[in-house]
């Protein structure tokens, strides 16, 4: 039979498919749980870093992170809610019944839709204290949805950090966001104004340590507006009404 | 073994993919700004180029040739996949930083080229080797440019610092343009342009002269 025969043909490439795709499908399916457990490490360890609760060196994160408290909540009320297992927020983004399309006045983070519900991380420290309040954030930058965690302390206004752990700006310009000296301006800084409006500011040109609003302002980064802009707006949508305003007015209420 | 050995070192200098062949160039760009992604990729693509090359040369007397291309493309495709899967589950950190660019081994020029231009004609064994040439030749340029590009654009090499940076306090200033895949264009210009200089039989011959601009424009007489 020549090479060439129709049946020949679909014959070997029945063959080669049935071959590749066992051996496609044996290596995700072997590897997955090993994927996942990576997935999961690298999650707690972005959430530890942006909370400050990691040191420096080889740290057992699981252990560290058993510490931290996760909690679920209905973003519109701020209140805390119980959710089946299996919790995924950016699945639950994606699904009608589950989220909230909004319009482009008030997405200024331009994720347009976002989960009913989000999930929130607490530290307590030795006394059973909140120490340490974590949100997840995420907004546009220039190429990319950032995805980060903002820590703040427990008067749900002063940052420890922000960290974010997935994104695709340009390496050197927009990807100093992962920059550790510029990561470590916000610590301190405060993200409400007296008038309990979001005031966080980036600034270009540098802060004026002098002027009063300095406390709410951090640099922008060089040669990266846009993504500059991007954390901005990302932090005032979810600080502001439509993000965890409520839940944070709570906790700044001392109700939770 | 002197042929086996000619089949493998001669892609690293004599016949260099990047260098000779001008393919692979994209991956060459994007990859190369820190040499851990880098030599991940080096790895990466030789290993897909030696066993995709492997593989068809099993099955080149088998494959009917209207559905050739589809064929190597299939085998190709699968290996990338596994490759894949393995650095996500065993160097999760770096399959971040590499992304998509993993993926897009499958339209590597290098590993298509070597398919369908040796692996089609010759034995397994000729074929492996002749993958792996391949894969040391992109890798021998890709990791020139990884330590060029860290090196002046972040000071560094792995990751550990090498020159102090004025930010930190120390001398050096580095050339942001170095970490921009645009950076990798000149530096692969300037690797041919050395290449073919020391090996002046890798000139190509000019295709056509442009003749001397010797007619004057016609509105400059009216003056």
């Amino acid at each position: 039979m020549s090479n060439d025969s129709t049946s020949k043909t679909l014959g070997v490439a029945l063959l080669l498919c049935v071959v590749c795709s066992v051996v496609v499908s044996t290596a995700a399916v072997v590897l997955k749980p090993i994927q996942v457990q990576n997935k999961l490490l690298d999650k707690k360890q972005n959430i530890l870093s942006a909370a400050g609760l990691l040191g420096k060196g080889d740290v057992d994160i699981d252990a560290l992170f058993a510490k931290i408290e996760i909690k679920y909540v209905e973003i519109a009320s701020g209140n805390f809610v119980d959710v089946p297992e299996g919790f995924d927020q950016r699945k639950l983004a994606k699904d009608p019944s589950a989220n909230i399309v909004l319009d482009s006045q008030t997405d200024i983070a331009s994720i347009k839709r976002q989960s009913k519900i989000a999930e929130i991380y607490l530290a307590r420290d030795s006394s059973g204290q909140l120490e340490r309040i974590i949100l997840p954030v995420h907004g546009y930058g220039l190429w990319s949805t950032l995805y980060g965690f903002l820590a703040l302390e427990a008067d749900a206004n002063t940052v420890i950090g922000l960290g974010f752990y997935d994104h695709g700006e340009t390496p050197g310009l927009g990807g100093e966001v992962d920059n550790p000296k510029w990561k470590g301006i916000w610590p301190g800084k405060k993200v409400f104004g007296d008038d309990g409006g979001v005031s966080v500011q980036l600034v270009k040109g540098g802060v004026n340590k002098e002027r009063p609003e300095a406390v709410h302002q951090v640099d922008s980064l060089s040669g990266a507006t846009i993504t500059s802009r991007g954390v901005e707006n990302l932090l005032k949508f979810w600080l502001g009404e439509n993000g965890f305003g409520p839940l944070l007015t709570k906790f700044q209420a001392g109700e939770v | 073994m002197s042929e086996t050995k000619k089949i493998l070192l001669d892609p690293v200098i004599e016949n260099n993919p990047i260098g000779l062949q001008i393919l692979g160039v994209c991956s060459a760009l994007a990859v190369t700004s820190n040499l851990n992604t880098t030599i991940i990729m080096c790895v990466a693509l030789t290993l897909v180029t030696a066993f995709s090359s492997l593989f068809i040369s099993i099955v080149r007397n088998q494959i009917p040739s209207s559905i050739r291309i589809i064929v190597q493309m299939t085998i190709i495709a699968s290996l990338v996949i596994v490759v894949d899967q393995v650095l996500k589950a065993y160097a999760y950190s770096s399959s971040k930083q590499l992304s998509v660019f993993v993926g897009l081994i499958i339209t590597n020029c290098i590993v298509m080229g070597r398919a369908e231009a040796f692996a089609m004609k010759n034995g397994p064994v000729l074929s492996f080797v002749d993958g792996i040439g391949n894969g040391l030749g992109y890798s021998v340029v890709l990791l020139l440019l990884g330590f060029c590009r860290e090196l002046l654009g972040s000071g560094k090499l792995f990751g550990i610092e090498v020159l102090p940076l004025v930010a930190d306090g120390g001398w050096y200033l580095p050339n942001g343009l170095m970490l921009l895949p645009p950076s990798a264009f000149f530096l692969i210009g300037l690797f041919i342009w050395a290449l073919r200089a020391w090996k002046t039989d890798q000139k190509e011959v000019s295709e056509y002269v442009i003749a001397p601009n010797t007619r004057r424009l016609p509105h400059s007489e009216a003056h």
